[in-house]
């Protein structure tokens, strides 16, 4: 090394905290060593919009609307862990069996439009805008299967305590299924263009790695934690709606790296598909709804799978007609905080695939800046951030000759 | 797993510190321990019997405050239980040990109970306000009842 080349500063990349792609505002401080990312400060707060206080003003089925708000991808998975929880502080209510089917399938559609806008933004960072392209186009299909089996294609407001709003057009179903079926062949498609692309797994293969132990420790939830061979899925540990009633397969892998988390979110889709089919098949008939008169005073817990992981509810009722605490907690609030594990040791090249591989906000990288380190000042925006990682793409992808 | 058998594991774990306990449901548990406990109740609970930490949430119950530890005992998929470890607080002065050290996914949540009840923890490793802004009033608890804080939240940030 000649006696030019600067001392080693230290220098924090701020990424965030907004950005439009960005389901949640937030902040990484990423601390860099030349391209090592030595040290990750996370902040988030920047869009807390106290929706447990406003959940105390607000009657116990206004409060289904209320928390649809939380996330428009998982519109559906905090209304289900909601009324789970309304259900069980009423001492446990026999919600009809048609419901719990229709339940299931509105989440089940949830998981895979979410998956595959994620599939896709992945591809992005990667410079694959093929693969960015392919997952939103397959992804639409799956909002208008929602769009004609609830009137949205998100915020469904199917679910209400006690069972569903509304019921579902039988005469609907062979439609869905073919779609459905299409669909299957072109997230095949998307799983051989992962699995077969040298570059990819080049790309992906041995970073962002979180051990199973850490996944216990930072008890890391959804396809993060399944990614790193711990299999908590509240579908499969929880049996909640109809989950038990199908067929289907909790998919896990090992290594825990950013390529698993991938592979373990396109085969979920498989899955999903899979349970879809199945309750449009076996849908019983029958009531929607078990007709909750009032909510006794108590408590109650309900948690359900969101595309993400666990969401849990907390709700405490005085036997008014509102809740005097309800307390939620999505599935990134968990997650996220596994990034002190995932990217420290990290070069800032692979930096915004890890972030985004724990799918919790797509990096909110165009607000990206560098603040000055010392003495030097270094200036990054999020597109320089994105462009490093796309060219380390072309870069591999000439070494291995393709 | 049902709830009779996790109790049964909480009971050989934790002895003498279960002050109260109640099979809600095959599915769902809750045992009352003293605060001065709980640091070792918690740490048992997630390191010795491999329960997975799911969240806390805190409760403004006017008489005082609740805190109330959700554990999940996910051994023997399909029978999950979900396991609830309920403290009480004084109304006055709010304080309790950190579990954070012995369960580190516990670190969001007490800084969040911390800014939103005014809820205190001894030992936490980075108190920082986690969703609220730094310069957020210290008497300004939002998920208090009965506190009337107008005029001292500045709206204009």
């Amino acid at each position: 090394m000649s006696n030019n080349t600067p001392p080693k500063t230290r220098s924090v990349i701020p990424i965030g905290p907004f950005h439009p792609l960005q389901e949640e505002p937030e902040l990484f401080r990423l601390h860099v060593e030349g391209e090592t990312v030595v040290d990750v400060d996370v902040e988030i707060g920047w869009n807390h919009r106290g929706i447990e206080k406003l959940a105390e003003d607000r009657t116990w089925d206004q409060v289904t609307f209320l928390i649809e708000r939380i996330c428009g991808i998982c519109s559906t998975s905090h209304p289900i862990a909601y009324v789970q929880a309304v259900e069980d502080c009423c001492g446990g209510v026999d919600v009809p069996e048609r419901a719990l089917y229709i339940r299931t399938v509105i989440a089940e559609l949830e998981r895979l439009h979410s998956h595959l806008l994620w599939t896709g933004l992945a591809g992005h960072f990667l410079g694959y805008n093929t693969i960015f392209m392919w997952g939103w186009k397959y992804r639409e299909p799956v909002l208008d299967i929602c769009e004609e089996l609830t009137g949205n294609r998100n915020h469904y407001a199917m679910i209400k305590p006690g069972g569903v709003r509304r019921d579902l057009d039988p005469s609907l179903f062979p439609s869905v299924h073919k779609r459905l079926d299409e669909l299957k062949k072109q997230v095949e498609l998307l799983i051989g263009a992962v699995t077969d692309d040298p570059v990819l797994h080049a790309r992906l293969k041995g970073i962002g790695v979180l051990t199973k132990e850490d996944a216990i420790d930072y008890c890391a939830l959804g396809p993060v934690s399944r990614a790193s061979g711990v299999p908590a899925d509240v579908r499969r540990n929880h049996p909640y709606a109809a989950y038990d009633r199908v067929d289907w397969d909790v998919i896990t892998a090992e290594k825990g790296d950013v390529y698993d988390k991938t592979i373990v979110r396109l085969l979920e889709c498989l899955e999903s598909i899979k349970i879809i089919h199945q309750c449009l098949d076996n849908m019983p008939e029958g009531e929607i709804d078990a007709k909750i008169e009032e909510v006794p005073p108590g408590e109650g817990i309900g948690h359900g799978e969101a595309p993400r992981g666990e969401t849990i509810h907390y709700v405490r009722s005085d036997g008014t007609n509102s809740p005097i605490r309800h307390k939620v907690r999505a599935p990134t609030y968990m997650n996220l905080p596994t990034c002190k594990a995932t990217v420290i040791g990290e070069s800032i090249t692979d930096a915004t695939i890890i972030l985004a591989a724990i799918d919790p906000c797509y990096c909110c990288t165009e607000r990206t800046a560098a603040i000055d380190a010392g003495s030097k000042k270094t200036i990054m925006t999020g597109k320089d951030l994105i462009r490093l990682s796309q060219e380390k793409t072309l870069r591999l992808r000439k070494e291995l000759g393709l | 797993m049902n709830g009779e058998q996790v109790l049964e594991q909480l009971n050989a774990s934790l002895g003498e510190k279960i002050k109260d306990a109640f099979i809600k449901n095959p599915r769902r548990v809750y045992i009352e321990i003293d605060p001065a406990d709980v640091v070792e109740v918690t740490r048992a609970v997630h390191k010795d019997l491999g329960a997975r930490f799911c969240t806390a949430s805190g409760v403004d119950m006017v008489a005082d405050f609740e805190i109330l530890y959700h554990f999940a005992f996910e051994h023997e998929p399909p029978n999950g239980v979900l396991a609830t470890v309920r403290i009480h607080l004084d109304h006055e002065s709010p304080a309790v040990d950190s579990i954070t050290p012995g369960v580190p996914a516990a670190a969001w949540i007490e800084r969040e109970m911390h800014e939103l009840l005014g809820i205190e923890f001894r030992d936490h490793p980075d108190m920082r306000p986690l969703l609220l802004a730094e310069d957020w009033p210290e008497d300004v608890r939002p998920l208090r009842h009965g506190k009337p804080w107008e005029g001292k939240v500045n709206r204009q940030i």
